[in-house]
């Protein structure tokens, strides 16, 4: 970033470890030193109002961790903020391996192991073909293609509501309602807009000469996509495999319409494992369960920090 | 781009016809998924379906019905109390947190990421936490009394009237760190000349912002407004985990009503009257967005 400016030492009003002033997009005009007391006022305002915000958007982390880390004589007790005096992890151990849904007790890993066998096939199917239609309609225009992608980025916006049910009697006709291919094909559908747009805009920004060279030289469709995009894309794959990995994984309501309990994705067991009217509410267990449920985007997340930006924005802001 | 292929045309429909293969998947989708499901659910949302889908029209006997039903009607409210209030608070918000982290701030990084991290989140697990920390029993609502202030009552989950106040507050927690980072994006796409020029003309930061900086963003609050929009028409996981719809029918939106309706009171024609009332509901967003956008760019 072009944090370029930065103030020499700090005056004793200015906190410590923070020197780079707040207005200092404005020292780079034509004027004389500000008062140092009036930056570090700004700097107060500024860095108090996103301190403020950073713990509104830190608390219900905060919570879930606590909670998930006490007993449950001691969350009867105490109050939901306060840190676990005695820390177990036996919450941890019973929502992944003892919960019920249903007849079923054994925990959330089953979810787990659903929605890795639901999230990986799925990003592999979609990416595949995202990618090759976004090379098609960056480089192989046809009379048409505009179309079917105007329609397919309109369709975008359309709720889901609207298609479920027609894509519920398509899968029935197929056999693949109610199984995981079948959900892995919504899913490759649904995320076809975002990611063949994603790709299209990557692919259309690569030299067109690099096409034109290998078009002389006689290679056609496949080869050119095999040989000379695909080895030139590997961030945009990165990005849309983020995108799509946290999308699918966090993915709830195509879950719920088109599985059977016993391959019900982790989302959905999560919510019937909390939202379950019978037994005593185990309240660590449940934020446990959602913690665990929560990781996998988390970590993604984490580990990809500014692609997961760059993914969103590129997703967003079209053109 | 088109003129890869040769002026001279011996067949139509085998030219480039590697690339109609691969786009085989793509014309399905957008086809037979996108514009047939579509047409199929309005089709059928003029017939009396029950059980299963079955073509006696009816006119619009089922939106009369819809129309009807105070469950419909509440979650209409709801939509539009929770549409507005949503739109104007993370608007606020992502553009006041965008404007904090332009300051060429430290730690913009650290910020990013935990302003950011929410939408990483499923609206499943979101909706969860906010229902535990709203609970009244354990939540904010007695930690503030066990301060001392004893009469202190905050219980939106459970009180009907503020409901969807409740999930409004989870959602702009889960929503608000996208809006600061495409309106940062913004704020960074506009040229440094500007504020230098504002500086030299002594017009104060507030001013510069409200009258040079937000209406030279206008691409960008009209993408963000876009994409929240069409976001608050499909919620669903949010209040299916936070309050199931309750108390009672308290916080149904439409969208769980169109499932309900679908999938559990085997009621079909309902379903599918309402779920064309939320394409309707879009397309008066999307359609003058697309003929600005796309038909403006035609002609300049």
């Amino acid at each position: 970033m072009d944090k370029s400016l930065t103030m020499p030492a700090s005056g004793p009003v200015s906190r410590p470890g923070i020197s780079a002033p707040a207005g200092s997009r404005l020292e780079t005009g034509p004027q004389g030193k500000r008062p140092r007391k009036v930056l570090s006022s700004r700097n107060i305002i500024v860095y108090g109002a996103l301190g403020l915000a950073a713990i509104y958007y830190l608390i219900p982390l905060y919570v879930m961790v606590v909670t998930s880390l006490k007993g449950m004589p001691e969350i009867r007790l105490g109050n939901i903020f306060s840190p676990p005096m005695e820390i177990t992890f036996e919450p941890w151990v019973k929502a992944w391996a003892q919960a019920c849904t249903g007849l079923n007790c054994d925990g959330l890993s089953r979810g787990f192991w659903n929605s890795v066998r639901i999230t990986v096939p799925s990003v592999i199917v979609s990416i595949a073909i995202a990618s090759v239609n976004g090379y098609a309609l960056a480089n192989w225009r046809f009379k048409g293609s505009e179309i079917f992608f105007t329609i397919l980025i309109v369709g975008a916006f359309i709720p889901y509501q609207v298609m479920i049910y027609p894509i519920v009697i398509i899968l029935r006709e197929m056999g693949l309602y109610g199984t995981l291919y079948g959900l892995i094909l919504v899913h490759s559908i649904f995320g076809m807009p975002i990611q063949t747009l994603l790709f299209r805009n990557y692919f259309v920004s690569l030299p067109e000469e690099l096409f034109k060279a290998a078009r002389i030289d006689g290679a056609g469709f496949w080869q050119i996509y095999f040989r000379i995009m695909l080895p030139m894309s590997l961030p945009i794959f990165v990005v849309s495999m983020i995108l799509q990995t946290t999308g699918i994984w966090n993915d709830f309501l195509f879950g719920v319409v088109f599985t059977r309990p016993d391959t019900y994705p982790m989302t959905v067991q999560l919510n019937n494992i909390v939202n379950s009217v019978q037994g005593v509410k185990e309240y660590n267990v449940n934020m446990a369960a959602t913690l665990l449920t929560g990781a996998v985007p988390l970590i993604v997340y984490f580990v990809s920090g500014r692609l997961f930006v760059r993914g969103i924005a590129a997703g967003a802001v079209k053109g | 781009m088109a003129a890869h292929t040769q002026p001279g045309r011996p067949n139509q429909l085998f030219r480039n016809l590697n690339s109609k293969i691969a786009s085989i998947p793509m014309m399905l989708t957008a086809v037979v998924i996108f514009l047939g499901g579509t047409i199929w659910t309005v089709v059928y949302s003029f017939t009396n379906s029950k059980l299963l889908p079955r073509l006696s029209f009816v006119g619009l006997e089922q939106y009369e019905r819809l129309w009807d039903t105070p469950r419909w009607i509440v979650s209409i409210q709801n939509l539009a109390t929770y549409g507005c209030l949503s739109l104007i608070f993370s608007l606020t918000i992502g553009f006041l947190l965008a404007a904090l982290m332009d300051q060429k701030i430290r730690f913009e990084n650290t910020f990013r990421t935990i302003f950011l991290y929410p939408f990483a989140l499923s609206f499943i697990v979101t909706g969860l936490v906010w229902q535990w920390i709203l609970n009244p029993e354990f939540g904010v609502q007695s930690v503030v009394r066990s301060l001392g202030w004893t009469s202190f009552t905050f219980d939106p989950l459970y009180n009907s009237d503020i409901v969807i106040y409740g999930i409004l507050i989870a959602a702009l927690w889960q929503g608000t760190g996208l809006v600061m980072c495409l309106m940062l994006a913004g704020l960074r796409g506009i040229d440094e000349d500007i504020w230098k020029a504002a500086r030299v003309d002594g017009i104060p930061m507030w001013k510069t912002y409200l009258f040079i900086i937000i209406p030279m963003m206008r691409p960008v609050f009209v993408t963000t407004l876009v994409i929240i929009a069409s976001g608050i028409v499909r919620i669903y996981d949010l209040v299916v985990a936070q309050t199931s719809g309750g108390p009672g029918i308290a916080s149904d939106v439409p969208a769980k009503y169109v499932y309900d309706y679908m999938f559990f009171a085997q009621n079909l024609g309902q379903g599918f009257a309402a779920s064309t009332m939320m394409l309707l509901a879009v397309a008066i967003i999307i359609v003058p967005w697309a003929y600005l956008e796309f038909g403006g760019r035609k002609r300049g």
